[in-house]
């Protein structure tokens, strides 16, 4: 990640009275702040992609959502109504003591004062019942993955409140090696066609190619996350990310599906290795929202906000 | 391509005079639901508290703020449409609907339902919630409060748009159109990147 390592004591680091307080706060920041403010990179990506469209239907609906960008700074308002499933990734440092249930309990108390406070739509219910108990919270949500990061002293929360209509065009496949790259090329390009107007594009089309069939939707997320820019440092990987973007782009589904040159921002390709009997591919797609907001918690409380979004995190 | 302004209630000779690639303003109501609330009416068989005919639908579930007896908005976007395909007809026949406005478009079975009874779909930026919102005057009544956020809302709009006429009373849908292209490039794509690799086969 290239920040700065320090080296705590055997014991590490107490965390001050008030971390976990502060743990809340922050949650609650950056679930509002993910929904209000469109990060640097998807700006820059829609921006561009209004420069280069050829279509007039695509300039109009790009053109909205450019506006819509800048009327939700003015407003101070969100961007989508669309307040997702609330999914965190924290990165907890090891040189920190911490207690990892009480950081959990802090995120689901945020985002249940930033449902009731601000007030956001609660867009979680029971799964057969359908009951919403209006907190956007519930059994096994907010969804929280854990990394443990070596030698630092500080808890990094990263919020993603993933909205229905990308989410609900998630794909995975469990391939025969013999279908070799052709195979996840296909199944990428059918999922996007499978897909069409409904994540709303331009999209961030997140692939998982690899690993078990759960840890390949995982990172299918995890590419649909990534910033615009970023790329797959492994050669083969990135060759297919360009390769893959310039033909879904060629496809014509366009923004909003109905026409145009730009029906993805960006293709990212996360990988682990897998088992010799098969090659699991995943598609995950992120709207053109690209929700996310970060924030780095110390062990005095001190939080840090940054660098997903333009307005709020500088 | 023409710019029309409506305003609901809308009658069927207007709606027939409406083709793919017109671009629409709404002024004046339009009713909010979605899923729990179409469940409601056609699984239930509650009939909705407000007369729909010659309505215009908006496929939503909106952030309000409760403020005494009344509801402010916070933030009114358009929600995916392709999952209330099936309830299509009915409203067009059963409740007169004339004008449903989504986003991600209607299937087979809804532009079928518009060419027989008289109906369109329109077109809205997805996730533009900001920019719908500041076409919102007033949240003037809510319905079924007990499924929220996805009560029957009734909204007054003025100059909500440009809204694009995507699938009309013809039988056309640019959703169709533009898939169909899209598939047929999609096995270009795949012909030309085989390598040799065998065909993955159907999902």
């Amino acid at each position: 990640m290239g920040h700065e390592r320090v080296t705590p004591g055997d014991a590490g680091v107490s965390v001050a009275t008030g971390f976990y307080g502060a743990v809340e706060e922050t949650t609650k920041a950056l679930y509002i702040g993910a929904l209000k403010d469109v990060p640097a990179d998807i700006r820059a990506a829609l921006a561009r992609a209004y420069e280069r469209e050829r279509s007039t239907v695509a300039r109009q609906l790009l053109g909205i959502i450019l506006r819509n960008v800048e009327l939700a700074d003015e407003r101070d308002t969100l961007v989508c109504q669309d307040t997702g499933t609330p999914i965190y990734y924290i990165g907890v440092g090891t040189g920190l003591r911490v207690d990892g249930a009480r950081v959990g309990d802090a995120i689901r108390r945020g985002t249940e004062r930033a449902t009731r406070e601000y007030p956001l739509r609660s867009s979680v219910c029971h799964p057969v019942t359908r009951e919403n108990p209006q907190t956007n919270t519930g059994y096994r949500i907010p969804a929280i993955h854990w990394e443990f990061v070596p030698n630092v002293d500080w808890v990094d929360i990263l919020c993603i409140p993933k909205g229905s209509g990308s989410e609900s065009m998630s794909f995975l496949k469990m391939l025969p090696p013999a279908d070799g790259v052709a195979g996840v090329r296909r199944f990428v390009l059918e999922s996007v066609v499978e897909a069409g107007a409904n994540p709303c594009p331009p999209c961030i089309v997140g692939v998982g190619v690899g690993g078990s069939a759960d840890l390949c939707v995982a990172l299918a997320k995890r590419a649909s996350i990534r910033p615009i820019g970023t790329r797959n440092p492994d050669p083969h990987l990135g060759a297919l990310e360009d390769d893959l973007l310039a033909g879904i782009n060629t496809l014509g589904i366009g923004p909003q599906g109905l026409g145009g040159d730009t029906t993805a921002l960006a293709v990212h390709i996360e990988h682990a290795y897998t088992h010799i009997t098969h090659n699991p591919v995943a598609v995950n797609m992120q709207c053109w929202r690209g929700l996310r907001a970060t924030a780095r918690i110390h062990a005095d409380g001190r939080a840090e906000f940054g660098p997903a979004g333009s307005r709020h995190h500088g | 391509m023409a710019e029309i302004q409506m305003t609901p209630p809308l009658d069927e000779a207007g709606v027939r005079r409406l083709r793919v690639g017109d671009w629409v303003f709404l002024t004046g109501t339009v009713f909010g639901l979605r899923d729990a609330t179409l469940i409601r009416i056609f699984d239930k068989g509650e009939r909705p508290p407000v007369d729909l005919r010659g309505g215009v639908l908006l496929h939503t579930a909106p952030n309000v703020r409760r403020v005494g007896e009344r509801y402010e908005a916070v933030s009114v976007g358009t929600t995916t449409s392709a999952r209330m395909d099936r309830f299509t007809a009915g409203l067009l026949h059963e409740y007169g609907v004339r004008a449903i406005i989504g986003k991600g478009g209607l299937p087979a079975g809804s532009v079928r339902a518009m060419r027989e009874y008289g109906g369109v779909y329109l077109s809205i930026v997805g996730g533009a919630a900001a920019w719908e919102t500041t076409h919102l005057e007033e949240i003037e009544a809510v319905y079924w409060e007990d499924l929220m956020p996805e009560c029957l809302w009734q909204f007054r709009f003025r100059d909500l748009g440009p809204l694009l006429v995507s699938i009309d009373s013809h039988g056309e849908s640019a959703y169709a159109r533009i898939a169909e292209t899209a598939r047929e490039r999609l096995s270009g794509l795949i012909d030309k990147g085989a390598g040799g690799g065998a065909p993955s086969g159907g999902r």
